[in-house]
Parts: C-alpha cells; structure tokens; sequence
C-alpha cells in the first residue's frame, strides 16, 4: 500500500528523533578505553544482576500476567474495562513512585513489611529480591495489557468448538487458546522484559544501590555518571552495553516469534 | 506533486511552530536587572541557599534569583560542561568543580563554608551507636553514599583513617537519599554531613565524631567564565561571602569558610 507522501515524511522525523540521540551516545563511547570499561568486574557483576533480576521478573510477569490477561480478556466488557484501568495504574506511576510505594508496603517500616520485620527480622528492602520485585512492578502491566489484547482480537469461537468436542479447561488452554495468541504472548514477554532491564527508579529507591546486590545496570550507570573524571566515560560505555544486550535479546525472541507466526 | 510540497511545506511549519513554542524560554531582556540569576548549588545547601537568595533579592531588589537547581555537585558539574546557562556555582567540595575548570569554563572560585561529618541515627538513638566502629555491627543496617560522590568519598576518609570496613546496604548517588533512608526508618544508620542533621530537625539525631576534622568539606563558589548575568552573579557570590550571608549559613550548622 502506498501511503500519502507527506506521511513519509513525518515517519522520518520520528525515527530521527529516536534513533539520532543513540547515535549521539555512541559518538560520546571513548573506544580506547571501552573494553577496560566494558569488562571491568564492576559492569559485568552489574550485567550479570540485570540479566539475572530481569529475567526473573519476566518469569514473574508471565507466571500471574498469563491468568490476568485470561481473566480480563475472557470477562464481560464492563468489569474487563475495570480490571484493565488498575492494570493501568502502575504504568502511568513515575517509577520513583513506585519504589515510594513498595517501600511504604513492603519496607522495614511499611504496612506488611512492619510486622514482618518486627516478627522475623527479614526485611525486603536492600537484597536482590527487592529488585526482582521492583522490576516485576513496573514490567507486569506492559505483558498484561499485550496479551490482553491479542486475547481480544483471537475471539472465543474456536475454545467454543473445542469444548463442545469434549476438551477440557486446561485442554483448550494449552490446545487452542494460547497455540492462537503465541504472537502476543511473545510481544508481552520481550515488552516486560526489556521494561524490567531498564528499571530504575523504582528499584533505586525499594531495592537501594549496593554493588553485587542491588546495583544494576541502570543504577551502575548512574552512579557512574555522578562520579568524576573515568567513571562518566564507563557510564557511557555501560549504557551502550544496555542497549546492545537489550538487543541482543529482544532480536532473538523476535526471531522466535516469526517461527511461531505460521 | 505540488500538492504534496505544499502540504510537506505545511507540516514542517507546524511542527517547527510546536517547538519553537515549547522551546521559548524566558526571553532575555536586554535590561541585566530583570535578568534571573541562575544558580545550581549542591543539595546539601538547600535550605540555607534559599534563605541567601531570600536575604540577598531583599538587600538587592534589584535584581531576582531563579528558583536554585539543587543536585549531587557532580550531576551539576556535568551539566555545566555541557552547556547548561549558569551564573553560579555553588558545591560541595573542591574536586566537584574540577570538571568545570578543566573545561576552561571558570577558575577555582572562592571558599565560602565548610561541613563536617556525623553519624545520623534514629531520634533516641535506639542501636546506641556512638563510634564509627558501630556501624560495621551486623545488626546494624548502614546505608552510606556511594564512594564517587562528595559525601561518599568523606566518608571514605573517615572509615580509612579510623580503619573501619562497612559493609553498606546501600550506597546512595546523593546525601539526602542516605538522610530520607534513616528518618524513613528503612535504615539504622549512615553518614552525613552535620548540616543535614541539623535540617532534619527531629526526625534524625546526630552522633559527633571525634575524628571528623579528617574529612572536611569546602564549599567553592564561582561565577562561570560565560555566566549569561556576571554582574548580578558576582553580587549573590558577595553577598554569599559577606558577614550576613555567613551568619545565615552558620544557623544551618555550616562551620565558618
């Protein structure tokens, strides 16, 4: 299909936007001094926490994001409208909100967390933990909402005739439901997990900033770039690391989604 | 084809009118006295800096301070390296501004106050801590700042030449986070400069060391090489240094310059 040209042009506009400062970014990279920055034990423990953390917020999101998308994609469109507003809320939080939130649940002297710290002495806050559940926070409403709507647009005539031919609940799921939405189940993983690696605020501010522990890419950059002097240039070269792990992922789902798109 | 330039021609003109809209600071008036003087001070100084600005537009009336961008000293530093308009500067220790300096865009400025640091801990100190061998306790949760910022590297200082190795829960980007940690509850104890305890009015309680003269922070003020109002700056960066502006740092625990 041939679009109106003046369409084009605001399309390249648009990629320019998005795409221009990255190149910026790159151009900042001091190539001499990148593999020290790169592969120093510092950005690689940091790496090597945000892989981790992110990936278990994304088993997270789908483990209780997959019967939330079911639930809200297969009720009735009023409270479906309902459920889908609080699934919302998160997302429109800024994440320091968020971790201002966890804290006031979750912290030494929230609302649970109080009691439980006061009864066992555990508390969340400051452990890897605390991350995990800071980026499964911010990350869940992104899967919920993208599998919710591949949900909607696949229908319910094909569960029907299953079930009318004798399959049973967790026959048609795993038969006919979720073989249909596999394009928007994979979408709504790569969206939350890329969402989770890139969390800050909220992990910054529920999980802390301790090396090993907490200290994940995002906040190494961070504390790199309040440094002076060689740790603004390893803030630079950390964040091109980010951007090409998240890459690297992202492009090998993808490529597993097109095998699972006929 | 035509048709398309014309409407091409139509959008950019629109999306340029957008931007130029949103883009339209406060036009410089060419009359230096409604010009606003910029500042971006450390955010240890928050308090007592817009108490200065307060008492210096009330001494000066003719001229008027922006509302002060307050941050970590290096997150400032770096800003003004990249071009940020600022008239001055005010930060947290000497080596924040080299960034600055090294660029060629000031000289090292004058000293203006000094800060010490203490321990904070919950009001009625409930972990008794007294000494910064307590911090390293392991029923004692201590949050510090992070080695590379102004906070974090005095407190180094201190823990080296007391000999001392805290394992931190957390090491925070700036002080006021180490601060809002404790009062919070989220945390037991950390170290911070004498002067947040003293703005934290009843929500901490600082615990004095005997060995903080090992790591004392002085406080550079500057007016930068291209600062847009270096008139009005260097009037503020006066009235900062002189006895009333000195006066009104030492009631917010600052020790003198």
């Amino acid at each position: 299909m041939r679009l109106p040209r003046p369409l084009y042009l605001l399309a390249l506009i648009g990629f320019a936007l998005l795409l221009l400062p990255i190149v910026g970014l790159v151009s900042r990279v001091r190539w001499e001094t990148l593999g020290d920055d790169l592969f120093s034990s510092e950005s690689m423990t940091a790496l090597g926490l945000s892989l981790g953390t992110a990936a278990c917020a994304t088993v997270v999101c789908v483990v209780v994001g997959l019967p939330m998308a079911l639930l809200i994609g297969r009720t009735g469109r009023r409270t479906a409208s309902v459920l889908r507003t609080l699934v919302l809320v998160p997302l429109v939080l800024p994440p320091m909100v968020g971790g201002l939130a966890l804290l006031s649940l979750l912290g030494r002297s929230g609302l649970i967390g109080r009691p439980i710290f006061e009864w066992s002495g555990y508390s969340l806050p400051y452990t890897t933990a605390a991350v995990v559940v800071a980026q499964s926070f911010v990350a869940l409403p992104f899967f919920v909402i993208t599998l919710e709507g591949a949900l909607r647009t696949s229908g319910i005539s094909h569960e029907q005739i299953a079930a009318t031919l004798g399959a049973g609940r967790w026959r048609v799921l795993s038969r006919v439901t979720l073989p249909l939405v596999m394009p928007g189940l994979v979408a709504g993983t790569v969206l939350s997990f890329a969402r989770a690696l890139g969390e800050f605020g909220a992990t910054a501010l529920f999980a802390g900033n301790a090396q090993g522990v907490t200290r994940t890419m995002p906040l190494a950059i961070y504390t790199a770039f309040n440094g002076v002097g060689v740790t603004q240039d390893s803030a630079v070269a950390l964040s091109l690391l980010l951007l090409v792990s998240a890459a690297v992922v992202v492009c090998g789902l993808r490529s597993w989604r097109e095998d699972a798109v006929r | 084809m035509s048709r398309t330039a014309r409407v091409s021609a139509a959008l950019l003109a629109l999306l340029a009118l957008i931007l130029a809209a949103c883009g339209s600071n406060d036009d410089k008036a060419d009359g230096s006295s409604d010009a606003k003087i910029t500042i971006f001070a450390a955010a240890s100084l928050q308090g007592s800096f817009d108490d200065l600005s307060a008492a210096f537009t009330k001494a000066h009336p003719e001229y008027t301070v922006a509302p002060i961008v307050y941050d970590g000293s290096q997150a400032l530093a770096k800003q003004i390296v990249e071009g940020a308009d600022v008239d001055v500067i005010a930060f947290a220790n000497e080596s924040s501004l080299d960034p600055v300096t090294e660029a060629g865009l000031s000289d090292k400025g004058s000293i203006f106050a000094t800060n010490t640091m203490e321990i904070a801990v919950a009001p009625g100190n409930p972990k008794h801590i007294t000494t910064l061998a307590d911090l390293a306790k392991p029923d004692v949760t201590t949050v510090l700042c992070a080695p590379e910022v102004p906070c974090g590297s005095a407190s180094q200082k201190l823990l080296k030449a007391a000999n001392i190795d805290v394992k931190a829960v957390s090491e925070e980007t700036n002080v006021t986070s180490v601060v809002t940690r404790i009062a919070n509850g989220e945390a037991d104890a950390g170290l911070v400069y004498a002067t947040d305890v003293a703005a934290a009015g009843d929500k901490l309680e600082g615990v004095t060391l005997p060995n903080a003269d090992d790591a004392i922070n002085r406080y550079p003020i500057v007016v930068p090489k291209n600062a847009p109002s270096p008139e009005a700056a260097k009037a503020f960066a006066d009235f900062v240094l002189s006895a009333e502006g000195q006066k009104i740092l030492k009631q917010y625990g600052f020790g003198p310059a």
